[in-house]
């Protein structure tokens, strides 16, 4: 029986499994459990890790995320928020008045890289009408340079396709355990919902992998997270 | 974090902060003593320790003014006054509340473009102080940083530059062709004054690293008014014996 964030980490692997290079940045475990999935598959698969205490990547300082990603060369980045809107806006900043920590790079990395939405708590404090405040923008209008956005939206109940032609999200699927019309009624902004199917759980030989190599590589960097997943 | 500890023993007042492109305990500290007006970061926390909680009560009350950037930009700022440029365009960002915040951003169409293509213009930033803390200064007046190449922009874009030093070397750091990439040069530096273990709480890569819990207990205590108030007792107003007076 899959714990719940080992659903969101093959989830979001399968999302990402075309992947050449993604950047995964501070506070991001699922997203780097994922990522440690596809390389313990076989894929070869570049993995920029920030803020890692040891194996830092870079060269040219904290300049070079950035650069790298202007440059093309980052293929899905992963962005969360305080609150997020059916435009797919991020606000990072300030809701109800209450100041978060700020942006970060969300409103560089989104338009640079396709990226997964990714927050555990659904609900319709986080996935709200409008946002309060845009750090970084779901969408561009068509003069405005733009090689990445949102793809999909990620949440503890369900996953949301990103549909670019009509700027709107489509929900695809609910995860066991929980009901389209949860969703719904968690959901503050409208959506799609046409034929909606059940997240597909974990396999056998992914679980297997989690379990093992993909345990040991998360626990170095995040260890309080892979204690509670599997211990 | 010595420098930041003695400006509050100072009382300095006033502060404009810039994050480069974030902040954290230096900027939570400086702001619950008082010390600051103003802060310009893309972010400001504590990390894997949470919320800053000095900051966020600062900034629910009004208490300072904040600008919010994204990361770029700053870098982007910095690297404008560099080049001794008065803007530098930046992709992105456009659409972004960001943007209407900033008098000193600007939207233009990109001269070089067949047909409309908006672009951000990010006025420079000439810092009048940076301040940081490294491994080593040597006879030269050089500083090392090693691939914290950030330092080193920030160094060329602001008028004065003092660095605190875990160690002195003899010599001149640019003689060897190793540790040059890693060098910041003495035409930049305007001081530098040695503080042994001068970053802690926080590390210096390669020679130690984050103390985790005080970072926590720090950022319990410093959630209400008297347990940072304590805090500052303890570990701010008492000079420690093994830094060197400011």
């Amino acid at each position: 029986m899959a714990r719940a964030q080992e659903l969101l980490a093959c989830l979001i692997a399968r999302l990402i499994a075309d992947a050449r290079h993604v950047a995964v940045g501070a506070a991001s475990p699922i997203p780097a459990t994922a990522c440690e999935l596809l390389r313990a598959q076989g894929r070869p698969l570049r993995i920029t890790r920030l803020h890692k205490r040891h194996g830092n990547p870079f060269s040219e300082g904290s300049r070079e995320l950035f650069d790298l990603a202007g440059q093309g060369r980052i293929d899905y980045f992963f962005l969360g928020g305080a609150q997020l809107d059916g435009d797919a806006n991020i606000n990072l900043v300030r809701a109800a008045g209450r100041r978060f920590p700020g942006s970060f790079g969300s409103a560089f990395m989104y338009f640079t890289c396709r990226t997964i939405l990714l927050r555990e708590e659904h609900s319709p404090r986080v996935l709200v009408p409008r946002v309060e405040f845009v750090s970084a923008p779901g969408w561009s209008p068509p003069d405005v340079v733009r090689r990445g956005g949102p793809v999909a939206l990620v949440t503890g109940k369900a996953l949301f396709r990103w549909q670019p032609e009509k700027r709107r999200f489509r929900l695809e699927s609910v995860h066991p355990g929980h009901t389209a019309a949860e969703v719904r009624e968690a959901t503050g902004f409208e959506y799609d919902a046409g034929t909606v199917g059940e997240t597909a759980p974990p396999t056998a030989p992914e679980l297997e992998l989690l379990r093992g190599p993909v345990a040991v590589a998360i626990g170095s960097d995040y260890p309080e997270f892979a204690r509670r997943v599997w211990s | 974090m010595d420098a930041v500890r003695a400006l509050i023993r100072r009382k300095i007042t006033g502060l404009k902060l810039l994050g480069v492109p974030v902040l954290g305990l230096c900027a939570d500290l400086l702001i619950g003593a008082g010390c600051v007006s103003e802060v310009h970061s893309s972010a400001v926390s504590l990390g894997e320790a949470g919320l800053a909680p000095r900051f966020t009560d600062a900034a629910e009350r009004a208490d300072i003014t904040v600008v919010d950037y994204t990361c770029p930009a700053v870098h982007t700022a910095l690297q404008a006054t560099e080049k001794g440029v008065p803007y530098m365009p930046l992709r992105g960002v456009l659409g972004s509340d960001l943007v209407g915040a900033h008098a000193d951003w600007q939207v233009a169409q990109n001269p070089f473009a067949g047909g409309a293509d908006p672009i951000l213009l990010v006025a420079a930033i000439a810092p009048d102080v940076a301040l940081f803390h490294a491994r080593w200064a040597d006879e030269a007046g050089n500083v090392w940083v090693g691939r914290r190449r950030e330092l080193a922009t920030i160094a060329h874009a602001a008028r004065h530059t003092y660095v605190t030093v875990e160690e002195f070397r003899a010599g001149d750091m640019l003689e060897d062709e190793l540790l040059a990439p890693g060098v910041i040069g003495s035409t930049y530096v305007s001081g530098t004054a040695r503080a042994e273990r001068g970053a802690w709480p926080l590390g210096v890569a390669g020679v130690y690293g984050i103390d985790d819990t005080h970072l926590a207990m720090y950022a319990k205590a410093a959630r209400t008014r008297e347990g940072f108030e304590q805090y500052l007792r303890e570990f701010v107003w008492q000079e420690r014996k093994s830094s060197l007076p400011a």
